[in-house]
Formats: structure tokens, C-alpha cells, sequence
């Protein structure tokens, strides 16, 4: 038997107490875990986002900064129009490498979600669309036959569904909810693991026609030649009074923002629930020691140094923090996927990848994190065990 | 070699400070004790026998006095000088047993071991549990023991580290009469063997069966016709 098993036995007698400790460090640990890794989750996801895009600038219709932002990402590129005479007007800019114009039109559709009923998001495009975006491909089928055919073609999460739920694929005819016309499915984008994939592309013309917004789109798409030029172009942008033009990078720059001021508040509770577990480990072994002060006495006159004793309350501190390390990085691992849904529910923007990064090296951080917690911690109750002196707890014991 | 002396104390003094008052625990002692030799000390309550059995213990630091261990001057000793000599000269046991009411009687009695950092030796334990009438009830948690095997437990524990001196305080007190003469025969025997044992009590009784009777009184040693407890 050694100090080890001397400690662990310790804790062992009052099961329900440290196993109350071990849940509260566990916790403490588990929350650190899951916000560290969703702020790096995030900030991946929402980059690799904005890359998939394809296009550096977009122009919209002016409106407030942060809902374009969020709306671009999720998608909707705003629901003002601007005039098709504009995109006419910038296509030979000389800093412009490609170019293309959307139309995105939300539907509503009363049995999307079993029933519950939601938004589809239709994209009127054009060929120039796939040059901008390099990871768009068609997986099956093909492009539309004509500029204004009846033809959709779907992103790869719709297509499933659509095949799950109507059995419909590549050759079959579909309806918009409230339109008349059909359409028939012409081809099926790649998964881009992006929110695209859950859209309706159309002919920008057919899309024109049928929600009856003739000569006019909600975005332009731009890739320039250098993206050094950008204030240069959007210099000349700035006399059209009805357009903004957003950067890709301000749109991450500007979510980011909004994240990371909820960061500050999400750090402030992970340091709380340290905080309430450090006292909790300091409390319990505080009390386990005031409990034992007789038995450490024993030890004391039977051979324990000063030493010994610290080192068997210093431990059983360890032991506490140690499981609660390991518990913590699990709960953190399956709770991970959990925390990923709420944080989706109440994000303002929430992209396509994985939210919470949860890597080894982060667990392994937290793990070693609450370690040095528990070796502060356990100094304090340690150092007034070791200083009992045998002789008045044999005393008290009379 | 007989008349070797493994414990010597001259003048020894305790005092304690209650309030404003000073209660002379021991006031001037003068003990020695052989190799070999069973004495006991006896008096009446409050007399000072538990202040004695804890200096000569090494449990506490006298007032004033010398007090040897072996060769060794012990009384302007630090704590953790103190320790050492107690790890390798004395083993103590208590009128409570003392036990570590969790752990297995091997456990407890292993403890000592691992706080000198001393490996155990299985034919040795063996040998100790057969002799303190122990064996076969080495894993029996100690609060399920009776007070005999509790307190065979604890002159175990205090002989496991090869003291030169047992040093014991009231350890039948908790006893029935019957554990009493077995505790008292256990003592003799280890004593045979070469171990010096001191005993507080104030059972008259148990200290009649012992070689040598130092009579305590308010501190001091009394010649036997002083002392409160005639027979
Ligand atoms: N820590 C202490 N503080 C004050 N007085 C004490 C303390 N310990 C013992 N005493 C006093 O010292 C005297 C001797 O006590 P003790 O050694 O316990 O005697 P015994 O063991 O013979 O009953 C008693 O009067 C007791 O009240
Ligand atoms: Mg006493």
C-alpha cells in the first residue's frame, strides 16, 4: 500500500462528497472544453464559409451592416432589389475578374419539416455562377438547357430530401408552393458542405418570370483581379446611390465581432464555474482534513512527517481534480454535440461546418489546466494538515 | 549486557499554561529504563502519567530536562528530528487504539512502514501477526474488530518498525479483565525477547504483574507508601 492508495482510500469513505467535488470540477472542465473549442470551431467553420462563397465583393442594396452580413452568409443576399441596369453598368469594370447576379428569392412551404412548415431558398443563376464558385460541380445531370427554361437544379442536401420524401430525381418534374409553373430537375450540385446545399437553383431569367421580378436581382458576385484593387472599385461604386458593396472579409470580420463580444460574456461563466469548482476542492478536502484531524494526529505519532501528511492531502486534491479532468473531457466530447445544437438555436449566424473544435490539444489543455488548479488548491488544506500537532488531537481524543 | 539503559530521563518538567495559571504536569522526573525490562507507572488520575508517556514518546517537547534515547539527547530536538528517533526507537500505544477505522488490520499495521519508507518484509509480518495472536485476521477492517484485536492490532502497528522501546498508555484501560492478561502475557513475552516496555495505568493490578512500580504523584515520582493508591 502506498500514499496513492492511503489517498484514494480517504476519498473513498466519503463517496458522496468527493464524487460531488470530482462532478463540479468535471463540469468546470467540461465548459472550458466546449467553449474553447467552439470559439475555434466557429471561427474555422465561418472561414471556410466565407471561402466557399467564391466571390470576394458582393453588391446588395444598402441596408444595415450586420443583417447583410447575415444574410448574405445565410444565403438570402438581402431581399431589396437592385436594378439589372447596375450589374450592366459594373460588368466592364477593369478590375473585375468574373462576375455573376443573383436573384435569391425565399418561398415559403407549409410541409417543409414535417409539417411544421419553413423556408426554401430559390437562387435565380447564370453559367458565370460556376466560374466564381470553384467548388460548385454538378454531381449528376446537367446545366439548364435554355436562359429561361422550367428547369431546377439542387443542391445536394435537397436533392436527398427530395428523393427521401417525393422519390423525385434527376428527369422528374417538381412545384414551387403558390406558383403555377413546374419544374423539371435537370441536374444535382456536388455537396459543398456549405447552406447552398440545401437550395433550388434557377435560370435567373425563369426565376425573374415566375416571382415576377422582371430586371432585377438581390446581389451582384464579384472576384476581382486583385484584391488590392478593392477600394480602388469600390471608390467607383460610391456615386450609385442604391448599392453597397460588401467585402467577403468584412462580412467575416463583422460576425466575428459579434462573436467575440459573446465571447467575453461566455469566458466570464467558464471562469465562474472554475472559480465555484476550485472552492468546492478547497472546501472538501477542508473539511476532510478538520474531519480526520485526530486520524492525522495518528499518523503523526506513528512515524508521518510534516511532509507525509501534505503529500497524502495534496494527492487526494490531485485525485479529485484528475477524475474530474477526465470526466470533464468526456462529458465535453459527447456533450459537445448538444452544445453545438443550442449554440446553433441562438447564434445569429451559424455556418455549415462543425461548430465545436474539440482536438486533443485541447482537452489536453484543460486536462493539464485543471491539474495546476489542483495542486493550488490542494496547498492550503495540505499545509494546515501537516501543521496539526500530534500530541493535542491525541489530546482532544481523551 | 543486561543492564544496557535504552531510555534515561533526569529532571524532567512539563508545564502547561491554563489562562493565567501554570499546572506543573511533571515537575523534575527522573526514569530509567533497561533493555528488556517491563515497567509501569502508576498513579492516580490527572498525576501526569500521559504527560510522561507522551515526552518520553517523543510525542512532545518537555519544558525543561534532559532526556535520552539510546545515546542520543532528544530533548532539544525539532519535530523533524524528533520523528526519526521515534521511527527507529519507539513504538506507542494508545488507551484508544488509535486505528484507522477504514483500512484492514494489515493495512493499519503496514503504516508505519510506509511513512519511514521502509519495504515490507512478508515473512517478517507474517511472524508479527502469529505473535500478537493476529494471524488470519489480517483483512478484517479494523471497526469490525473486538477492543482485544483492536488493541493487538495497535501493539502490532507499534512494533512493526523493530522499536527498542515500547511505550504504552493505559492500553488496557478499554479491556475486559480477561484481554487484559492476554495483552499482559504478550507484553512479557516481547520483553523476553528484548524489548523495553513502559506502561501508565492505574490499574494496580497490571502494574503489580510488571518487574518494576514507579509511583507518580502531581508530577513527581513518590516513594510507594506516598503515593494515593496503598495497598
Ligand atoms: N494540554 C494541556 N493543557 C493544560 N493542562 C494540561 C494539558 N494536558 C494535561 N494537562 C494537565 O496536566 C496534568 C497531568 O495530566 P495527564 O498527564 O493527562 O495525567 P494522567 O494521564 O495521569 O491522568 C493534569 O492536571 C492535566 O489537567
Ligand atoms: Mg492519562
Amino acid at each position: 500500500m502506498k500514499f496513492f492508495v492511503l489517498a484514494y482510500k480517504n476519498l473513498k469513505r466519503r463517496k458522496s462528497r468527493s464524487f460531488l467535488t470530482i462532478g463540479g470540477v468535471a463540469v468546470a472542465v467540461a465548459v472550458l472544453v466546449c467553449l474553447l473549442g467552439f470559439n475555434a470551431g466557429y471561427q474555422e467553420a465561418l472561414t471556410s464559409d466565407v471561402d466557399k462563397m467564391g466571390y470576394q465583393v458582393l453588391v446588395t442594396a444598402k441596408g444595415c451592416p450586420y443583417e447583410a452580413a447575415t444574410r448574405v452568409l445565410k444565403g438570402e443576399a438581402g431581399l431589396k432589389f437592385i436594378d439589372e441596369d447596375i450589374y450592366k453598368q459594373i460588368i466592364s469594370d477593369p478590375d473585375i475578374d468574373k462576375i455573376t447576379p443573383l436573384l435569391v428569392q425565399l418561398v415559403y412551404d407549409p410541409e417543409k419539416s414535417d409539417g411544421k412548415g419553413g423556408f426554401d431558398s430559390y437562387s435565380g443563376i447564370e453559367r458565370s455562377y460556376m466560374e466564381l464558385k470553384p467548388n460548385v460541380k454538378l454531381k449528376s445531370g446537367e446545366w439548364f438547357s435554355s436562359d429561361d427554361a422550367d428547369e431546377v437544379i439542387l443542391g445536394y442536401d435537397k436533392a436527398e430530401s427530395i428523393q427521401k420524401k417525393l422519390q423525385k430525381t434527376v428527369g422528374d418534374k417538381i412545384s414551387i408552393p403558390g406558383e403555377d409553373t413546374n419544374l423539371v430537375i435537370v441536374g444535382i450540385f456536388e455537396k459543398t458542405a456549405s447552406l447552398e446545399d440545401g437550395d433550388f437553383f434557377l435560370p435567373l431569367k425563369t426565376a425573374q418570370r415566375i416571382f415576377e421580378i422582371e430586371g432585377k436581382l438581390t446581389s451582384i458576385g464579384i472576384k476581382l483581379k486583385q484584391i488590392d484593387r478593392l477600394q480602388a472599385f469600390e471608390e467607383r461604386l460610391y456615386p450609385i446611390a442604391s448599392i453597397q458593396v460588401i467585402s467577403m472579409s468584412q462580412v467575416k470580420g463583422t460576425i466575428l465581432n459579434l462573436v467575440n463580444s459573446a465571447k467575453i460574456l461566455i469566458m466570464s461563466v467558464a471562469f465562474i464555474a472554475i472559480f465555484v469548482a476550485i472552492i468546492g476542492v478547497i472546501n472538501t478536502i477542508l473539511m476532510s482534513v478538520f474531519e480526520r484531524t485526530q486520524e492525522i494526529g495518528i499518523m503523526k505519532a506513528i512515524g508521518a512527517s510534516k511532509l507525509d501528511i501534505f503529500k497524502l492531502i495534496w494527492i487526494e486534491t490531485l485525485i479529485i481534480c484528475t477524475l474530474g479532468g477526465i470526466f470533464g473531457s468526456i462529458i465535453a466530447i459527447f456533450g459537445g454535440n448538444f452544445t453545438e445544437l443550442l449554440v446553433r438555436k441562438v447564434m445569429p449566424y451559424a455556418p455549415g461546418g462543425r461548430l465545436l473544435l474539440i482536438t486533443p490539444e485541447l482537452l489536453l489543455f484543460s486536462f493539464f489546466g485543471v491539474i495546476i488548479i489542483g495542486i493550488i488548491s490542494g496547498l492550503y488544506p495540505a499545509f494546515r494538515a501537516a501543521s496539526m500537532r500530534p500530541i493535542e488531537v491525541i489530546r482532544s481524543g481523551e | 549486557m543486561q543492564d544496557k539503559i535504552v531510555l534515561e530521563a533526569a529532571n524532567l518538567k512539563k508545564y502547561y499554561h491554563r489562562g493565567s495559571e501554570i499546572v506543573k504536569a511533571l515537575d523534575g522526573v527522573e526514569l530509567k529504563i533497561k533493555e528488556s525490562e517491563i515497567v509501569s507507572i502508576i498513579g492516580p488520575s490527572g498525576s501526569g502519567k500521559t504527560t510522561l508517556m507522551n515526552l518520553i514518546g517523543c510525542l512532545d517537547k518537555a519544558s525543561a530536562g534532559s532526556l535520552k534515547i539510546g545515546d542520543t539527547e532528544v530533548a532539544s530536538l525539532e519535530e523533524n528530528d524528533l520523528i526519526k528517533i521515534r521511527r527507529e526507537n519507539i513504538g506507542f500505544v494508545f488507551q484508544r487504539f488509535y486505528l484507522i477505522p477504514t483500512l484492514t488490520v494489515r493495512e493499519n499495521i503496514e503504516l508505519p512502514l510506509i511513512f519511514a519508507k521502509k519495504s515490507i518484509n512478508e515473512k517478517k509480518l507474517l511472524v508479527l501477526l502469529e505473535e500478537v495472536g493476529l494471524k488470519g485476521k489480517e483483512r478484517i477492517q479494523v471497526k469490525y474488530l473486538s477492543g482485544g484485536d483492536k488493541q493487538r492490532t495497535g501493539i502490532a502497528r507499534a512494533l512493526v518498525n523493530d522499536p527498542k522501546i515500547l511505550i504504552t498508555d493505559e492500553p488496557t484501560g478499554k479491556l475486559e479483565t480477561e484481554v487484559k492478561g492476554q495483552i499482559l502475557e504478550l507484553f512479557k513475552s516481547l520483553s523476553e525477547k528484548g524489548l523495553s516496555i513502559c506502561i501508565a495505568t492505574h490499574d494496580l493490578e497490571l502494574a503489580q504483574a510488571t518487574q518494576r512500580i514507579i509511583h507518580l504523584q502531581d508530577g513527581k515520582i513518590v516513594p510507594r507508601e506516598k503515593s494515593d493508591l496503598y495497598y
